[in-house]
């Protein structure tokens, strides 16, 4: 049996926000390791860390405020938080790229669809040929369109790479077909703002499927949607991992929603991870509290079968320092040690990892 | 009478801005069709669950049952007086018995505010309003939504999502209303918090003796919370019937989509993508016949001609569907 092969290694980290003011830890000694071809869902309430997480792998953390304090980030064998801003942007896109929650504000006002993607296959290109000069330059094969005669090229001279509109339509009306719109043709030429939200999240996944990343981070790509676009959306996540071979980091508040994506499941409390398995696991052994909680208070049942299980108390302001467990407070199970010691993120069965004492042994 | 609310074939258009000069030309004045024939009645002590996507009129339907827009034709029966044609002071007495708690706590609780004085704004409105006695009224409702005693003097904006929602209950509480729409209560909260404002709807309504119409586009909490369920797509009420036939037998393929795309907890029972084609069609020109008919995948000849009516199927059941009864034979149990 070969080894799983690690893509994504999040080590140790530690974010703050800091301000005049204060400091706020966002997020707290996360560790968090992503397979090649895998789906791992974060799931947590809102001012839980996971937005600052995904924000922080793809180096897009706005620095001040944030501020990482120690950690690492190792993707293709490089920590993605030393690496200069430079060599940084030649990652985005087409190593890590990123879904946004609200599709209309990531996608430019003032392009079309068509042209935004088109721009994407740009990208792409540049940065998979190099440039390379003398008469025995390799041309990519996909480069051949605008490619100057040999002549030219032995001098070193390359004119800009202009592949024919159409031919780049082509790819893009492809792209836009695998992600099930019915009539690519049209939407090619459309702004924005004349989509419907669930078209231009499609719109936004075709182009992660031409960037053709290896890391995908989704936050809450459905939030914004209506329930059957979802379904829709969640099952194209799927497919992009199944084709192009992407691992995806799924940000969402609805474990239902992860239940249904992910192959690994992280929930978040406070900016820590404090329970980390496999999906079934998960739902099958649920072993810290407040995931307990979130299956508990889930709304599954019909009225007549009684009243939900509730957390107690308030979504934890990340302001207020609480000593021990951050989940003491809401805790039904908690007791003296909580209160004082803090739990490690650690190995309570083979693959399930959990932060609580009630798990770890003595 | 068991009846609370009776909405009868209520209608609301908007008209869509038009200038002079498209009057001048002729040009056709064009409507959205958000509310369109509606029919329903709400029992007393009941929670009527009204799903849809966003966009279908939900929200619309129950500003208009509330009388906040006016309607365009029809009529809303509440408590046995007729209030669609009621203006000025007759509306207002109207207005004491029915409430609504919005979406968004943010934004529907006055910031300049301190918290005693939104709730116990309502009773200023109705001049009802001796100060020993609003005291008792707002005491007693922050302890039915179980806001501590020191919240009366703080500002809204010092509270979480969740108590903020609190107060907003109570603000729609303290007249004593039989009842409140219901407003996505819930959408902008996180789930350990939605888990107790649904608790806590659900204790109000025991113990006030409340009827609620219940807005959501979440299949499982209309399934939580509802006696019963009406299923609008544009405009329209496509299914209505007790919670658990709707969603065990759906008599509407567009409730059959709805209930097999919601992701359930169980990672082995993944969603159906639903065989719906496209998106929700425009309200202004909303299409012939059927309105659903070109997203559904069983339509015929008869759904692209004729409009369905909503009727009864099975007992206490409604479908607009021309194929209801085939549905019912075939009856994809979903549970």
């Amino acid at each position: 049996m070969n080894m799983p092969e690690v893509l994504l290694d999040v080590q140790n980290l530690v974010v703050k926000y800091k301000t005049k003011m204060r400091e706020i830890r966002a997020l707290d000694r996360v560790n968090l390791a992503v397979e090649a071809r895998q789906i791992v869902a974060i799931v947590g309430e809102s001012g839980c860390g996971k937005s600052t997480l995904g924000l922080s792998i793809i180096g897009l953390l706005p620095m001040p405020p944030a501020l990482v304090e120690s950690g690492q980030i190792i993707f293709q064998g490089r920590d993605l938080l030393r690496v200069k801003e430079a060599e940084m942007a030649m990652f985005r896109g087409t190593g890590i790229s990123m879904v946004f929650q609200e599709p209309m504000s990531s996608l430019d006002p003032v392009f079309t669809v068509g042209g935004q993607l088109r721009e994407a296959i740009g990208v792409r290109e540049k940065r998979n040929t190099r440039r390379s000069y003398g008469p025995f330059a390799r041309v990519a094969p996909e480069d051949i369109h605008g490619v100057t005669g040999g002549a030219m090229r032995m001098f070193g001279f390359r004119l800009p790479r202009s592949r024919p509109k159409e031919v780049l339509s082509d790819e893009v009306v492809q792209a836009l077909k695998k992600v099930q719109i019915a009539d690519p043709e049209t939407v090619l030429g459309k702004y924005p703002h004349e989509l419907s939200g669930g078209i231009a999240q499609r719109v936004m996944i075709a182009r992660a499927l031409i960037e053709r990343p290896s890391l995908l981070i989704a936050d809450e790509p459905t939030s914004a949607l209506d329930v059957t676009t979802q379904a829709e959306v969640l099952k194209l996540m799927r497919a992009l991992r199944d084709e192009v071979g992407t691992s995806i980091i799924f940000v969402t508040h609805d474990l239902a929603v992860a239940a249904q994506v992910a192959e690994v499941v992280a929930v978040m409390y406070a900016g820590e991870i404090v329970e980390l398995a496999e999906t079934r696991e998960i739902f099958r052994k649920t072993s810290h509290p407040y995931s307990e909680g979130l299956i508990g208070s889930f709304p599954e049942k019909y009225k007549d079968q009684g009243m939900l299980e509730t957390i107690p108390g308030d979504v934890p302001d990340l302001r207020s320092q609480i000593i021990g467990c951050k989940f003491n407070p809401r805790c039904k199970y908690a007791f003296d040690r909580c209160m004082v010691e803090h739990p490690d993120l650690i190995e309570a069965e083979a693959g399930h990892k959990v932060a609580c004492f009630l798990r770890s042994p003595r | 009478m068991n009846e609370l609310l009776l909405v009868e074939d209520l209608t609301k258009y908007f008209p869509i801005e038009s200038t002079i000069l498209d009057r001048v030309r002729g040009r056709r004045i064009l409507d959205v069709h958000a509310v369109d024939a509606v029919t329903f009645d709400l029992h007393r002590n009941e929670t009527l669950g009204l799903v849809g996507e966003s966009g279908s009129g939900k929200t619309t339907l129950g500003r208009t049952i509330l009388m906040l827009e006016r309607p365009t034709s029809g009529k809303i029966v509440f408590d046995g007086q007729e209030i669609s044609d009621l203006r000025g002071s007759e509306l207002r007495k109207i207005r004491r018995e029915m409430q609504i708690v919005f979406q968004n706590p943010v934004s529907s609780l006055d910031p300049r505010m301190r918290v005693k004085d939104i709730v116990t704004e309502p009773l200023r409105a109705f001049r009802d309003f001796d100060r020993k006695s609003a005291d008792e009224a707002v005491h007693r409702v922050l302890e039915a939504v179980k806001l501590p005693e020191d919240s009366l003097t703080k500002f809204a904006h010092e509270f979480s999502g969740g108590q903020k929602q609190r107060i907003a209950v109570a603000r729609a509480l303290v007249l004593n209303p039989k009842f409140i729409v219901l407003d996505e209560p819930t959408s902008a909260l996180d789930s350990s918090i939605q888990a107790q404002i649904l608790n806590l709807l659900r204790a109000l309504q025991d113990e006030y003796k409340l009827s609620y119409l219940f807005i959501t586009h979440n299949i499982n909490i209309v399934k939580f919370t509802s006696d019963r369920i009406a299923v609008m797509y544009m405009g329209k009420l496509v299914e209505v019937g007790e919670t658990k036939d709707v969603l065990e037998h759906p008599l509407h393929p567009y409730t059959l989509a709805l209930i097999v795309s919601v992701p359930r907890l169980d990672p082995d029972k993944k969603v159906e993508t639903p065989p719906l084609h496209g998106e929700m069609s425009s309200m202004i020109n909303p299409p012939a016949g059927c309105r659903f008919n070109p997203r559904c995948p069983y339509a015929q000849e008869i759904c692209m001609t004729k409009e369905p009516e909503l009727r009864e199927v099975v007992t206490g059941h409604f479908s607009a569907c021309h194929f209801a009864e085939k549905l019912f034979e075939v009856s994809p149990t979903t549970e």
